[in-house]
């Protein structure tokens, strides 16, 4: 036991004693975290999000027109810009504008005609960034809703509108061509909407006040964000100071893999052989001190993160720790794995630094796996850091119990016993002479 | 069947080791007695490393055997393994940690700790003389004290046989002298000293009997006496000439005394069997030729000249 214990030991003083190695294990990880946390959110989880910019080119100047640029401009998300067509073309080239939105000649007469009748429908001009394209999916969402009202309201209640149901009925009645059926259905709805005008005339006369026309969106929406209980709001440093800390753990394994390569081109590899000492003790002990590395990278940026921006352990500790336990033993026998399999310092870092960033990423360290495609997203389930996100993500902000910490700890320690047993079986022991 | 001499601490019997069509040694034998140091000799690449390193149980030999008090290590935990001490020839030091964090790391690994490991830790630093550097972090060391340092980590458990892989390459002369007063102390402590080198004077200076291995293979295992033996010349007698424009060595062979003769420059370097009865008739033959000198003197071969008897090359140039 004494040399288990002085083998740990001696990695642990190693590590502290290397300034450069704990600068990279802990103030790194911490601002970079920050960051993330910032920008997916924050520490209320409601941080004010960019307004996507959006250029108006109004060509028509009408009712409709000015009172679709008028709900655009209302809308939260987006900031709305008047311009002309060739301007906007170039500022969104140049990437100044997401979205600018060509508004035709004779757009809120067409539109009327074709809100009633089957006249064609007039072309909204939509220039976008392709490079934005779920922005520009979320501003053609609002465009439609915006048009919608616009020209309803206008139709059932402008002035515009009101010429419009007047001109439709006389085209009805002098289309002989409309079967019988059909003009009498038109002719009951554009005479309701007239009907209807004259109502909101006589209601205004009387003092009482214009009434609200046109379509409105049917429902409200009640939004509640599900976390760790009612009235705790989303903390995005949670999920950052996660992601930063797995990727940053998973380099520390990599650099022992690399460490434990370098040491085997050593003399001091040739003296730790030749003293009496097992392969378990060797390796074992070096996993060992890994994963305390770990553990202790992981409670350092989650105390950091507690003290600083309020991420607080909202499901189950015990599982937390084990899934920092896990994840640590995890790196610790994939560093070990990286020895086994390297052949020399310098192609083993290269390839090992590509599968480290490849597990960061498609685990969901950097950004949430949803942007993922679907095929993608089912095929992470392989990747370990995902269990490890998915573990801390549910011990932290989801506030999950215990239970919900088994399958990934179960996976994450599977993926130990794997990397491991590769380990031990490829690791080269003999010395090169 | 192998025979185990009584007093013998190493013995190495018929050490083959290839490295794919690589052949590192083949057949290699040799024994070492308790307290003698024995030297490895032999050109970069001649499979002294890999004899150690087989000694040491880094490397599994193809064939053969290492026996230590006539018991072989067959395991990484074996306790035979307490009785060998390695001082590997690179470096086997962390730089970040002191040497007193060094030694109690090393003596560590051979369950020494606390009060048990704190008088060798002492002694091993006595000897090397770095006590008052012990609180030091190692990469501010020069070469010479980390050779020194490297010695005493493999000191720290005591061991019986010390295997030293050219212990002092890359010091300086003063250091060299260090190292060797610290190994003719360990001699004189009765311990067993495996030493490879290329550098001919250490191995004269230090061992009883000295092995020269080239191309994997013992070419010769005697004391030095018994190399020198080997030789066709037991003595060379260099004479400086007043002129040796025209002088031809050659024609000095027609003596029957002469066994080599070589002309550098102005020194004329005769290779005799017997100083006493061949150094008259050289000189002697010197003036009835007309070749007038002014300084004689006698020179004993040195193993390079074993070596390029034995190999037909020099050490150095192998």
């Amino acid at each position: 036991m004494i040399p288990f214990l002085a083998l740990v030991r001696k990695d642990l003083k190693l590590f502290s004693n290397d300034r450069k190695a704990v600068v990279v294990g802990l103030l790194v990880p911490i601002v970079l975290a920050s960051f993330f946390g910032y920008l997916f959110g924050g520490q209320s989880g409601n941080a004010e999000m960019s307004k996507i910019p959006v250029l108006v080119i109004d060509q028509d100047g009408s009712d409709i027109s000015r009172g679709l640029i008028t709900r655009l401009t209302g809308e939260k998300n987006l900031d709305v810009k008047p311009s002309t067509l060739d301007a906007a073309r170039q500022a969104v080239r140049k990437g100044k504008a997401t979205v600018a939105i060509v508004i035709p000649k004779d757009f809120g007469r067409d539109a009327g005609h074709a809100f009633f009748t089957a006249a064609s429908k007039p072309e909204l001009g939509v220039l976008y960034d392709p490079s934005h394209s779920l922005e520009f999916g979320m501003v053609k969402g609002i465009l439609s809703g915006a048009v919608m009202q616009s020209v309803s309201k206008e139709m059932f209640a402008g002035k515009s509108g009101r010429e419009m149901v007047n001109e439709s009925l006389a085209q009805v009645e002098n289309n002989s061509q409309l079967p019988a059926q059909d003009r009498k259905a038109l002719r009951d709805l554009l005479g309701g909407v007239k009907e209807l005008n004259e109502e909101r005339d006589r209601a205004g006369a009387a003092g009482q006040g214009e009434l609200p026309g046109g379509l409105t969106m049917p429902y409200e929406t009640r939004e509640e964000a599900i976390t760790s209980g009612q009235d705790v709001e989303y903390n995005g440093y949670a999920h950052s100071f996660g992601g930063m800390g797995v990727q940053f753990i998973l380099f520390m394994g990599l650099d022992v893999g690399i460490a434990l390569l370098m040491l085997r081109q050593s003399g001091l590899w040739q003296r730790l052989r030749a003293a009496p000492l097992s392969r378990t003790t060797l390796l074992g002990s070096r996993a060992v001190s890994a994963s305390l590395i770990a553990g202790f990278i992981l409670l350092v940026l989650f105390g950091f993160a507690r003290i600083v921006f309020g991420v607080h352990i909202r499901g189950s500790f015990a599982g937390f720790l084990g899934v920092c336990a896990a994840f640590s033993l995890m790196t610790a026998a994939f560093g070990l794995m990286v020895a086994a399999l390297g052949e020399t310092v310098e192609a083993t870092r290269g390839y090992s630094i590509m599968a480290t960033l490849i597990m960061v990423m498609l685990g969901g360290a950097w950004v949430p796996t949803f942007i993922f495609p679907m095929w993608l997203q089912k095929l992470t389930v392989i990747i370990p850091t995902r269990w490890a996100m998915d573990g801390l993500d549910g011990m932290t902000w989801r506030g999950l119990g215990f239970s919900s910490a088994l399958a990934p700890i179960a996976v994450l320690l599977l993926f130990t016993l794997l990397f491991g047993v590769v380990a031990v079986m490829r690791f080269r022991w003999r010395t090169e002479a | 069947m192998t025979v185990v001499h009584s007093s013998s601490m190493l013995e190495v019997n018929g050490l083959t080791r290839t490295y794919g069509k690589l052949i590192a040694i083949t057949g290699v034998s040799f024994r070492a007695d308790c307290g003698e140091t024995i030297g490895l000799l032999g050109p970069n690449g001649a499979g002294k490393t890999t004899t150690v390193s087989i000694i040491a149980g880094l490397l599994s030999p193809d064939s053969g055997e290492v026996l230590i008090e006539g018991k072989q290590v067959k395991s990484d935990t074996d306790p035979v393994k307490l009785k060998i001490g390695l001082v590997p020839q690179d470096m086997a030091l962390y730089d970040q940690l002191t040497a007193r964090e060094n030694l109690t790391f090393f003596a560590a690994l051979y369950s020494l700790a606390g009060a048990k490991a704190k008088q060798p830790i002492a002694e091993a630093l006595n000897l090397v003389g770095l006590s008052d550097r012990a609180g030091e972090k190692v990469g501010t060391f020069s070469g010479g004290m980390k050779r020194r340092l490297n010695l005493a980590a493999a000191l720290l458990h005591d061991p019986q046989i010390l295997l030293l892989d050219e212990p002092t390459v890359g010091v300086d002369p003063q250091s060299r002298n260090a190292i060797f007063e610290n190994l003719e102390t360990l001699k004189k402590r009765g311990k067993t000293l495996i030493y490879t080198t290329h550098y001919m004077e250490e191995a004269e200076r230090l061992c009883d009997r000295i092995v020269i291995i080239d191309h994997g293979k013992v070419v010769a295992d005697d004391t030095l006496e018994g190399l020198h033996k080997l030789l066709p010349v037991t003595n060379v007698i260099a004479i400086e000439l007043d002129l040796a424009d025209g002088f031809k060595p050659e024609e000095m062979l027609a003596l029957s005394e002469v066994k080599s003769a070589k002309l550098q420059q102005s020194t004329l370097r005769v290779g005799v069997h017997d100083l006493s009865r061949g150094a008259p008739g050289i000189l002697r033959w010197l003036a009835d030729n007309g070749h007038s000198y002014h300084q004689v003197s006698s020179e004993q071969p040195d193993l390079e000249t074993v070596f390029l008897t034995l190999t037909g090359k020099s050490l150095r140039d192998s």
